[in-house]
């Protein structure tokens, strides 16, 4: 246990000279406070810490920066770039790459319907993206606000929360949600709603539980020995040391929800055409499954959304393990 | 009382009140229903009389907690009530038991969870053990990589992939009929059940991987090294003694996951079980049969949790010999 | 005991290195360090945490702790090259030739095993005896360790056995195989000082019984002073001193340990006085409403001199600050507090009590938050109680950062770039921001090094010198309290057993419970344990 210390210890500051540390052969100096060797570091500006983080990242964090910088792009943009309207109608069928041998101004095809799978891809991207980061920021809301207040209080209101919530959390989500929708219908809203009322119980799980252990540090009880007020404490006590895992959280269940979205508007009880998004469009895709064995392309309609989702949670998935493994200083799980 | 039992029994309770809160909240999702549901059933011609009967065969008219008994009591004899659909607005009733539905497709769902468990769980219990004991070596690392990956990848996008692949394999409908004999039926599961073991594989990889290297870190092992006990014996007789908890956690949770997995798989590759009965139910608004499936995969979720807890238990060496 | 050289060289080390993975790039632990232990020699090796002692001590064996990894340097033992030998080869060593003994007993044995199974274990995988026979001895080696129920103690599971009797257990699982060397890696850390005694005794007459040879690691002088024939100083992974017990306890030549025996050598002369500033009158107090932890306890706390009060773990002595500072309300009882009464619950105090009590913790580290700089962190009390804004606040934390002998230059720091001394410094500075006539001090020592103690002990004396602030200090280290205290209270089980003024209470004739914790606090004389030993068995 001891020795766990020594990594304290020869972490050398910059501006302390190094025999400092070795003065046990040197005549001793005079004890002074100052010169006590702590872990000190040049203090840097938060923009200076965050490039330096950046250049050391690893090569898979970096492939995820890119993927979701682009993401977001497209999304922001979807009506500038994409060649056509949303809804647009074309005359005929075409498979993808069919541009390829011909002059076909489809890249992607286009659809059942004759819409143009491209622009579709990315209206997808705006609508799905969209609507999975508001479910999420609401999510947040609820799970985070109810959490913290939890973790604060400690009694019966944690109590009722807690084992309320520990029921809901017993119902597999995907589950609930669909029995929700049978209930509410397939809109928009009830689709955000429900999602995000599901998706709060693991929210407010993590957030109480880090929380928690910031609630039973000394500074909580010297801020409250103080005479501390609520908001004090709350704003300045505990979220500027819980964010953190927040953030990572965020993005994980950013990922999960966009999951859940993309799963049930593939089994076509999510987004409702004729908005495009992708997990609809995977599904709309599927009716050539049978002849793949013959043509591995007829897979293209429903493989192409199916990975624009995959990519995404693969690219959100490495940035969130990279933050973990700083944030953290964890190198396992 | 010996403690285990105590703790066994109070864990039993949790869990049975657990099922009690979750049967009311799937039975009062009825209750959310809008007022004209009853024309939504039985189409816009439907008679006043005839939805009148309807709404009193449901039991609407009647007091809540009454109607919860009424349906919980049918439950527990396995009768889950009849399905809204096949019924007209002329008030011709063709819809059949909810029972009947779900017998057949139920035994198809365990069948494929099954199969999948049989593959999904020990190979993963041999890669996350086999990574926690090489780890940090090339071995571990490509093996994290691969599974943070899959991990992230939509099932749909996993049973696509695999069928572009496997399309000339396997067969990519897995349309299964009861008279089917074993060897088809394995064949036709093929690549559904190679979806759900790629997806749990990683889960469980990652969380067995986790669970032995908390589990090797512990002072009692370093102690069993430094008392020269072999690789082996610090495995077999000093760790593993201590893992069936953890182990069995992990065994539980992606069980549990493989249930809603299923969903989505099912979907996919066009299988008669009870998660496409219920994507059904859902997008026709058939409530009855929503409920009793919601209510199924609630149970077995609920249950495989409590089982993992109860092991964690008996395997307890502190509760198993009090002081 | 006196005569350090006994036999041949059983172990020898030369210019050992070892190095340490830690944010990501290798750091040197240990920096080439010597070593050598003769047969039925035991090294007491010494240093504060950090030192790289318990590295050492393992890599003795052969063994690198996961992350560290033995770079260069010889192990000799017995003839046998360690550094050239085979992960097999060392574990025919390990728990036959040598044995190790850690710090946590609790934590060390598996809790699904009985204890026989685990004491005999390696004796017999090893083939040194037949596993009836290995039972039997680890009987009697029960037995001579002096535990209870010999007998039928190994049939027992870990947690059902209390911490000294499993750190018993553990000194007889390592002398099993008689070793030729057992590592002792702060085996009596965790324990209370009276159970201490006990434990050291038993391991010390057991180790002579098989003139074993051993090294002994510890951060506490007077339990090495006990033990060790010969000390060996560590400092930040390099030796400082070697020399027999006696040699270094009388005449340390190197500064830095004359500055580790000068703490104990602290004291300030009792000052007393009847101007009470604080009561507590006759408190029950209980957690959860039915655990009853205080029974009837009063203290008096006279005006600008210090309380400590003393006891071990579970006395009451963390409570009853939580009593006084209105975290714990009591069941009965009251507080006065200069003149009136204190109301019980925190809730119902007035800011300025608030402000006139102030609370200084153990851990430093958690003490402050993380995630605000030092400048924030006093400056809150400063705005807080005293309105201060601007450049009158920042103004007055300057001052106050020169009274804790710090330069502004800190006030921009955040807590996770201080060490554990200056972490405590800023604490202190914060309760000082306040403005308080009482600051409570909960074991605010025992966390630091030695050399960082005395600086915090002696900053605490002068602030008092200057302010005339009253001190309620929690310890459980007597040394600590006859360097502060000007008077003292004795708890023991939730009760006061005494209070009375420093040197009434350390002199004779002592109440029972005193004389008890008294005597359990090894002191700086290698011949300590033989007068208790002696005094134990004339009784």
């Amino acid at each position: 246990m001891t020795d766990k210390m020594n990594d304290l210890k020869d972490t050398q500051p910059a501006n302390v000279p190094a025999d400092a540390f070795a003065a046990s052969d040197a005549k001793q100096e005079a004890y002074s406070a100052a010169a006590e060797a702590g872990a000190v570091r040049v203090r840097r500006s938060r923009w200076e810490r965050s490039r330096i983080a950046l250049s050391k990242a690893p090569a898979t964090a970096w492939f995820g920066l890119i993927v979701i910088a682009l993401y977001a792009f497209v999304a922001i943009f979807a009506q500038l770039i994409a060649p056509y309207g949303e809804a647009e109608i074309f005359a005929k069928a075409e498979l993808p790459w069919a541009s390829l041998g011909g002059q076909s101004e489809h890249f992607f095809g286009t659809d059942q319907i004759g819409r143009d799978v491209l622009t579709r891809l990315i209206y997808g991207a705006q609508n799905t993206i969209g609507i999975a980061l508001m479910t999420t920021l609401l999510s947040f809301l609820i799970g985070g606000s109810l959490g913290l207040i939890a973790a604060i209080n400690r009694s019966w209101l944690d109590q009722i929360l807690s084992r309320g919530v520990d029921v809901l959390m017993s119902i597999p989500s995907l589950i609930f949600a669909l029995m929700l929708l049978s209930i509410f219908g397939s809109s928009i809203p009830s689709l955000i709603g429900i999602i995000a009322v599901l998706d709060s119980t693991r929210v407010f799980r993590l957030t109480r539980s880090v929380a928690v252990n910031v609630v039973v540090m000394d500074y909580m009880e010297a801020a409250k020995l103080r005479g501390e007020g609520l908001g004090w404490i709350m704003r300045k006590e505990i979220l500027p040391n819980i964010m953190p895992p927040l953030v990572a959280e965020f993005g994980l269940r950013f990922s999960f929800v966009f999951l859940t979205i993309a799963a049930l508007s593939f089994l076509g009880l999510g987004i409702q055409p004729p908005t495009a998004d992708w997990g609809s469009m995977v599904r709309d895709g599927s009716r050539f499954i049978q002849f793949v064995a013959y043509d591995w392309t007829l897979a293209l309609p429903s493989l192409l959304p199916a990975g624009a989702v995959a990519l995404l949670t693969v690219a959100v998935n490495f940035v969130v393990d990279w933050f973990l493994h700083k944030t953290s200083g964890l190198r396992d799980e | 009382m010996h403690p285990v039992l105590a703790t066994v029994l109070q864990r039993l309770g949790l869990g049975l009140l657990t099922l009690f809160f979750v049967s009311i909240i799937i039975f009062s999702a009825i209750s959310f229903l809008p007022g004209d549901f009853g024309e939504q059933v039985l189409g816009q011609t439907a008679l006043p009389e005839t939805v009148e009967a309807f709404r009193r065969e449901l039991g609407l008219d009647q007091p809540a907690w009454k109607r919860y008994l009424q349906w919980i009591g049918g439950v527990m004899q396995g009768d889950f009530g009849t399905s809204f659909s096949g019924r007209s607005s002329s008030g011709v009733d063709a819809s059949r038991s909810v029972v009947e539905l779900i017998g057949p497709r139920l035994w198809n769902t365990l069948f494929l969870a099954g199969v999948t468990a049989i593959v999904a769980v020990p190979l993963s219990l041999f890669l996350g053990i086999t990574a926690a004991l090489k780890r940090n070596s090339l071995y571990d690392r490509s093996v994290n990589a691969v599974t943070l990956t899959t991990i992230s990848f939509p099932e749909f996008f996993l049973a696509y992939l695999l069928i572009v692949f496997l399309a000339g394999v396997f067969p990519t409908l897995a349309n299964v009929t009861p008279e089917m004999e074993l060897g088809e039926r394995l064949s036709k599961v093929a690549l559904p059940a190679l979806t759900m073991t790629l997806v749990i594989i990683a889960h469980m990889m990652r969380m067995t991987r986790a669970a032995i290297i908390n589990l090797l870190a512990s002072p009692y092992i370093e102690m069993a090294q430094l008392k020269g006990a072999s690789k082996t014996t610090v495995i077999l007789k000093h760790a593993l003694p201590n893992a069936w908890a953890p182990i069995a956690t992990v065994i539980a949770f992606n069980l549990a996951y493989l249930v809603v997995g299923v969903v989505v798989v099912e979907v996919v590759f066009v299988y008669p079980g009870i998660g496409q009965l219920m994507v059904d139910s859902v997008s026709a608004r058939d409530i009855p049969v929503a409920q009793a499936c919601a209510l199924i995969f609630a149970a077995t979720y609920i249950l495989l949790n409590l089982l993992a807890d109860i092991i964690g238990i008996v395997t307890n060496p502190r509760l198993l010999h009090p002081r | 005991m006196s005569d350090a050289r006994k036999g041949d060289v059983l172990l020898e080390m030369k210019d050992t290195r070892i190095d340490g993975f830690s944010d990501n790039r290798w750091h040197q632990i240990i920096k080439g360090v010597d070593l050598a232990l003769h047969r039925g020699e035991v090294l007491g090796l010494i240093g504060e945490s950090g030192a790289g002692k318990s590295t050492l001590g393992k890599a003795a064996m052969g063994y690198a702790q996961p992350g560290c990894k033995i770079k260069s340097g010889s192990i000799m033992f017995d003839g046998i090259d360690i550094m050239a030998a085979t992960e097999a080869e060392k574990r025919k060593l390990w728990g036959s030739r040598m044995a190790y003994v850690a710090q946590s007993a609790a934590a060390s044995f598996n809790p699904a095993h009985r204890l026989i199974g685990q004491t005999v274990e390696s004796t017999v995988a090893h083939n040194v005896r037949g596993e009836a026979e290995a039972r039997e001895d680890a009987v009697d080696l029960f037995r001579q360790l002096s535990l209870p129920d010999p007998e039928t103690i190994g049939e027992r599971y870990p947690h059902q056995v209390s911490g000294g009797q499993l750190q018993r257990v553990m000194t007889a699982m390592a002398m099993s195989p008689r070793p030729d060397l057992i590592i002792f890696d702060e085996p009596t850390t965790a324990l209370d000082v009276t159970t201490q005694v006990d434990v050291l005794l038993s391991m010390r007459a057991i180790v002579e019984e098989f003139n074993t040879a051993a090294i002994y690691i510890t951060h506490d002088l007077a339990v090495v002073a006990q033990m060790a024939d010969r000390i060996k100083v560590l400092r930040y992974g390099e030796e400082v001193e070697d020399a027999d017990t006696a040699t270094m306890l009388s005449a340390p030549t190197q500064d830095y340990t004359k500055s580790l025996w000068s703490v104990r050598a602290l004291e300030k002369p009792q000052n007393p006085s009847d101007d009470i500033v604080l009561s507590i009158n006759n408190v029950d107090a209980a957690y959860g409403g039915n655990i009853k932890v205080l029974h009837d306890v009063s203290i008096r706390v006279p005006r600008g001199r210090t309380v400590s009060i003393v006891g071990e773990s579970g006395s009451g002595k963390s409570t009853t600050a939580r009593v006084v500072t209105g975290l714990l309300p009591p069941m009965t009882g009251s507080i006065t507090f200069d003149g009136e009464p204190l109301p019980p619950e925190l809730k119902s105090r007035s800011k300025d009590q608030l402000r006139r009590i102030q609370m200084i913790y153990q851990m430093a580290d958690t003490a402050m938050n993380p995630k605000q700089s030092v400048g924030e962190i006093i400056g809150r009390p400063l705005s807080f109680y005293h309105d201060m804004t601007g450049a009158q606040r920042d103004a007055r934390v300057v001052e106050l950062l020169d009274m804790i002998e710090l330069d502004a230059s800190f006030a921009d720091r955040l807590p996770g770039e201080l060490s554990g001394g200056q972490k405590q410094r800023i604490c202190i500075a914060r309760a000082l921001a306040a403005e308080p006539d009482i600051i409570i001090c909960d074991e605010v020592t025992s966390a630091l090094d030695q050399i960082v103690q005395e600086g915090i002990l002696k900053l605490l004396l002068r602030l008092q010198r200057e302010f005339g602030i009253t001190y309620i200090f929690i310890t459980h280290d007597i040394a600590v309290v006859k360097a502060i205290s000007d008077e003292i209270v004795v708890m023991f089980q939730g009760g006061v057993v005494e209070q009375g003024l420093k040197d009434d209470v350390l002199a004779p004739p002592f109440k029972d419970y005193t004389k008890l914790l008294l005597d359990s606090v090894p002191e700086m004389d290698p011949n300590w344990l033989d007068d208790i030993a002696t005094e134990r068995a004339s009784q």
